[in-house]
């Protein structure tokens, strides 16, 4: 099973599997979290699981993580992220010490997020038999904005729009595991969406603002290819209007990585009425967490369903989900 | 009536648009035969009546006798009824027929037409578009067949009285010429401003006077437009390069007849008979000392680009012009060819000063083929206007149609039905959005044109290429993963019509190897239904995946921690290459060193030339791919013929213990079955011996040529060594070279030089390139070898 880099191996697995078997029209649209009608209150409800190594990374651990993940899927749904739920599984020998680490952490996440952990539930494995510690969280939020946001819903002549300089976790980590054995200062950018995407929201005219999703696993360039797919539309994409902070492009010229597939854990893609995009902009730039936000590109109705990079020699080149790991295909 | 017989003739091939009718009919006068000669989807059908003895000349005629240009694959006689015809005609084509007709290449001017567009009396003179029935457009005009001019971009220009006379009178060379035409009836040129507004004048001098004065001129030929400036001009063809964003790759030229290229470079016979043939390539020959060429023309090396006017256009431009200008693809970067009007001044408006264009539509867009000579014989580079869709005839069938989907870059796909193999044009580098729809758009047309529904679906197993993806998604087909160095060997086997079992030996720069390393310098025991790989190059990380191919001199870091240079005592710093790139060489090295997934191992043959070029000084970054091993071919010392010592290891033994595998079912037993008799271990080239080798001579001083060249040689002994080890041990005679780093000559010439004296047979690419280019071919004939 080739898995994990959240690219089209992830994307298949999916809808072969789960799609198949859990069949329903609120899962069907596999966005970042379900939208419910509980009694009368919209709610949003949303899941995720964390398998990172390493644990604790400049900037961040699997805790805050944990926590910042299931917030920011609900922010994507356009929800107020209320009651969070926490869910360990650990390896026989696991450190207290270090358990205690994750707790303080997503203690401090839920805090700074106005979220409480109100449930969850604990098991120990045999040595050898997970990684030392895995984290899931599910959470709930309510909807208090009419808003619908879809990846489906991108149409020609809307803005797409990063919210930050992109690629600052995935690089982080892969510093932090020291495969490399170089440095640099880059840590992650994991951080609590709903404020700032309720900045958006609450700037922009109803409508006006089409899809969210935050840019995780994957990066940016699985995030644009969702939404080229589940719209049947092209996102074009202009590679010098990237915000990519020089560090990491410095690391990804290294590894000879491209940053477009390079994960997010507090950037989100936005995609907008074109006609709103500047004033989008502002109301992200406005945000503590949007100082960096930028149009990135356009959505047009031909050729549906790909992605596009126009380059900065002046062509235009197909941003593609990967199957698995980068493997250089020139020859 | 008595003694008449009257037989139906059925003759398969290239057959449609080569003046086969026009052929068929003059026999037949000849022969006082009646009855009526047609086109049909399959070919051409004859109905022939007379003394039996005439209708056999005919028969035995159209066998052995027919137009230059024709290629006849089948002839069946069948006898019907005789009907007491009287006279012999031309009948109109008809749909369908048995099988399907091959469509013609493109074919440059004739004599006789060129003598008429120079002839002041003719009513041609200086016709930008004259044409007859064995010369002119063909394949890039062609939209059905069976081929008429109802189905060419011709359909709209309806004949005048003069030309429809020529047309349907039997004894005229534009007998059923379909494309034929004139000033009063035929297309126009114009001459535009980037804004599509017209300009005034006659739009031939003036388009040549722009270039003259310095200016681009994008001048649309035959399968697509071309951008035209002053070969002699630095100022112009530096402009042309900014403009295009192509900063170091060769230009091509344009001479205007054999006598002006011997003017720019050393003209061999076979060059002379490759640049004046019905398909005028794009041929690379020697420069000669003091050619009227500007520096950034050919910057790579020491060769140029000629070609031949192959358009009356391209001859009166010449002719306008009186000396010889730049013709390169009407592209940006690797973008394809631009061929219709409007694009091309969408895409070339920043490009070209003017657009001398006409009104004839280009249906098929096709690239200029590219080809050199090696000792004498013709070598594809590049496989495209003028071949394309030449069919390659294979001794054996395909029992199925199949699809091969080709690799990534250079790419072209390849269909195959019957025994015929045809390759698309040249289609480029597939990551580009538009040679991406370049590639599925023309394999849809191809399909259509030839006939062909492919079961069977051969691809590269490489799951990013995006061919690959394409395949893939293909359903209600039988898929065949073709592994990238098996698929080179297999087209160098299917282009020399042989099945295998051979020792291949296919270097390249990387393809996906099924054991998670990048493969491209490999030794396998292969035969079109499978192939076991017995040796490679050593192992050496690649750090950086894409930045070290686009950076050798990352790979000059790898092999120098590959060779413990440093941990030898050597500072890395004494290496010109490490100062140089002092900032991130640290880095890289110990990225290489981590090994991981940003550093995966790699056999490359062409990041081992990278390698020894950055540490040479060549290059130490790339803008094309293979530009600095081209570098350090041409600094090799021709003089020097010693080479460095290469340790090779592996050999004889009592198991082979290669890694076998059948195309499309890895694990499986595979093709060298029963031919492998015996190999310890995988034949391993020790090529960290020639880096420290490298270093050592630097080191003490040794001219870098010299340098060059003892590599080369010790590489090439390296490889015959290697490749007689597997040989012997699997009881193989013959030895296949294939993948791009085989159009290096030095190599090339090094290794078959060596392995003929050992004994053993040399197989080499005459009708596919070598690199990428040629690859499809390879998947089709495994595909067809070891289809369900
Ligand atoms: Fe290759
Ligand atoms: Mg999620
Ligand atoms: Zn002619
Ligand atoms: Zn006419």
């Amino acid at each position: 099973l080739a898995h994990g880099s959240g690219g089209k191996a992830t994307q298949t697995l999916v809808q072969a599997v789960f799609l198949e078997a859990f069949r329903n029209p609120r899962l069907a649209p596999l966005e970042d979290g379900a939208t419910l009608a509980l009694g009368g209150a919209r709610t949003a409800f949303t899941t995720d699981a964390f398998v990172v190594s390493p644990l604790f990374f400049p900037g961040g651990d699997i805790g805050d993580l944990a926590v910042n993940g299931t917030v920011n899927d609900l922010a994507m749904c356009g929800a107020r992220p209320a009651y969070l739920s926490a869910g360990f599984i650990l390896e026989e020998g696991f450190p207290v010490a270090d358990l205690r680490r994750i707790a303080a952490s997503m203690a401090a996440a839920a805090a700074a997020a106005g979220v409480e952990i109100v449930t969850g539930d604990t098991k120990v494995v045999q040595r050898g038999k997970a990684d030392g510690c895995y984290v899931t969280t599910a959470g709930v939020g309510l909807l208090e904005r009419p808003v619908e946001l879809s990846a489906a819903r991108a149409r020609p002549g809307d803005a797409v729009i990063v919210s930050g300089p992109i690629g600052e976790h995935g690089a982080a980590i892969m510093l932090a595991r020291g495969d490399f054995g170089i440095e640099a200062p880059i840590v992650s950018d994991t951080a609590p969406l709903h404020g700032i995407v309720a900045a958006l929201l609450d700037d922009l005219p109803p409508g006006g603002v089409r899809a969210l999703r935050d840019a995780t696993r994957g990066g940016v360039a699985t995030i644009l290819n969702e939404v080229a797919v589940a719209s049947g539309v092209c996102v074009v994409a202009e590679e010098e209007a990237l915000p990519v902070r020089p560090e990491v492009t410095g690391v990804c010229e290294l590894l000879g990585i491209d940053p477009l597939y390079v994960a997010c854990e507090g950037r989100f893609v936005a995609v907008v009425d074109g006609q709103h995009a500047q004033r989008a902009v502002e109301a992200l730039r406005g945000h503590p967490l949007g100082a960096g936000a930028a149009v990135i590109g356009t959505v047009r109705d031909d050729p549906p369903g790909l992605v596009l990079l126009r380059t900065a020699f002046g062509g235009t080149r197909i941003v593609d989900l990967l199957v698995g790991d980068p493997l250089p295909r020139i020859c | 009536m008595s003694g008449r017989v009257r037989s139906l003739i059925r003759v398969e091939g290239v057959v449609q648009g080569v003046g086969f009718r026009p052929f068929v009919h003059a026999l037949a006068s000849r022969y006082g035969l009646a009855g009526l000669v047609g086109n049909d989807g399959g070919g051409v059908f004859i109905e022939a009546e007379g003394p039996p003895s005439a209708v056999a000349a005919l028969v035995e005629a159209v066998r052995e006798r027919a137009p230059v240009l024709a290629v006849v694959e089948r002839v069946s006689v069948t006898p019907v009824p005789p009907t007491g015809d009287g006279g012999f005609r031309i009948v109109p084509s008809v749909a369908g027929g048995p099988g399907r007709a091959l469509v013609p290449p493109d074919v440059a001017t004739c004599d006789d037409c060129l003598a008429e567009l120079f002839d002041p009396a003719d009513r041609r003179f200086r016709y930008p578009f004259v044409n007859c029935v064995t010369c002119g457009p063909r394949f890039t005009i062609i939209t059905a067949v069976p081929y008429d001019r109802a189905v060419t971009t011709m359909a709209g220009f309806a004949l005048c009285a003069a030309c429809a006379r020529e047309y349907h009178d039997p004894a005229d060379r534009r007998f059923h010429a379909q494309p034929t035409c004139c000033p009063a009836c035929g297309p126009r040129l114009s001459l535009r401003a980037p804004d599509g507004t017209s300009l005034p004048g006659d739009p031939l001098t003036q388009a040549a006077a722009l270039v003259a004065g310095g200016a681009v001129v994008a001048v649309k030929g035959l399968g697509g437009y071309h951008l035209a400036a002053d070969a002699a001009s630095e100022d112009a063809v530096a402009a042309l390069r900014a403009r295009k964003r192509r900063p170091d790759k060769a230009f091509a030229v344009m001479a205007a007849d054999l006598a002006a290229a011997r003017e720019l470079c050393e003209v061999g016979e076979a060059a002379a008979a490759l640049l004046t043939g019905p398909a005028r390539p794009i041929v690379l020959l020697p420069r000669r000392a003091g050619a009227p060429v500007a520096p950034s023309v050919a910057p790579g090396g020491p060769d140029l680009g000629v070609l031949l006017p192959y358009t009356p256009l391209h001859h009166l431009l010449c002719h306008e012009l009186a000396r010889p200008y730049v013709l390169t693809s009407g592209n940006l970067a690797d973008e394809p060819i631009a061929h219709d009007d409007e694009d091309a001044l969408r895409r070339l408006g920043g490009v070209a000063d003017a657009f001398l264009c006409h009104d004839r539509p280009i249906h098929t867009p096709a690239d200029d083929s590219v080809l050199c000579v090696f000792r004498g014989a013709p070598v594809p580079v590049r496989r495209s206007r003028g071949y394309a869709p030449e069919a390659i005839t294979l001794p054996w069938p395909f029992r199925r149609p199949v699809l091969a989907c080709g690799a990534e870059q250079k790419s072209t796909f390849c269909l195959g039905q019957g025994h015929r193999a045809v390759l698309s044009q040249h289609l480029g580098d597939l990551e580009g959005h538009l040679a991406w729809r370049a590639y599925t758009g023309e394999i849809g047309r191809l399909r259509r044109l030839l006939g062909v529904e492919p079961e069977v679906v051969a691809y590269d197993p490489h799951p990013e290429y995006l061919s690959t993806k394409y395949a893939l998604e293909l359903d209600g087909v039988d898929l065949v993963a073709v592994q990238h160095h098996h698929a080179h060997i297999a087209s160098c086997l299917a282009d020399n019509g042989e099945p295998g079992p051979v020792v291949g030996v296919a270097f390249d720069g990387t393809g996906h190897g099924p054991d998670g390393t990048i493969w491209g310098g490999e030794l396998l025991v292969a035969s079109l239904a499978g192939y076991e790989r017995a040796g490679h190059l050593e192992r050496v990380p690649l750090p950086g995946g894409v930045s070290a191919i686009r950076q050798p001199w990352r790979m000059a870091a790898a092999y120098a921690g590959a060779a413990g240079l440093a941990a030898a005592g050597e500072p890395a710093d004494r290496l010109a290459v490490a100062r140089r790139n002092a900032r991130l060489w640290p880095a890289v090295s110990a990225l290489a060193a981590a090994g991981g997934p940003a550093a995966p191992l790699t056999s490359s043959a062409g990041r081992l030339f990278d390698a020894v070029a950055a540490l040479l000084g060549v290059r130490d970054t790339v803008t094309y791919e293979g530009q600095a091993a081209m570098g350090l071919e041409h600094l090799a010392d021709p003089a020097v013929r010693d080479g460095y010592p290469v340790t090779v290891t592996g050999g004889t033994g009592s198991r082979l213990a290669g890694e076998r595998c059948a195309a499309g079912s890895p694990g499986a037993a595979g093709a060298g079955r029963g031919a492998a008799r015996a190999l310890a271990a995988p034949v391993v080239i020790r090529s960290t011996d020639l880096v420290r080798a490298v270093v050592e001579d630097l080191r003490r001083g040794v001219p870098t040529p010299v340098i060059a060249a003892r590599f080369h040689h010790g590489l090439a002994e390296a490889v015959v060594t290697a490749a007689g080890l597997v040989a012997e041990a699997a009881g193989i005679g013959t030895v296949a070279l294939s993948g791009g780093v085989f159009a290096n000559e030095l190599l090339l010439g090094g290794v078959a030089d060596g392995l003929r004296a050992q004994g053993l047979r040399v197989l080499t690419h005459r009708r596919v390139p070598c690199n990428d280019g040629g690859i499809s071919l390879g998947q089709a004939a495994v595909a067809a070898a070891s289809a369900p």
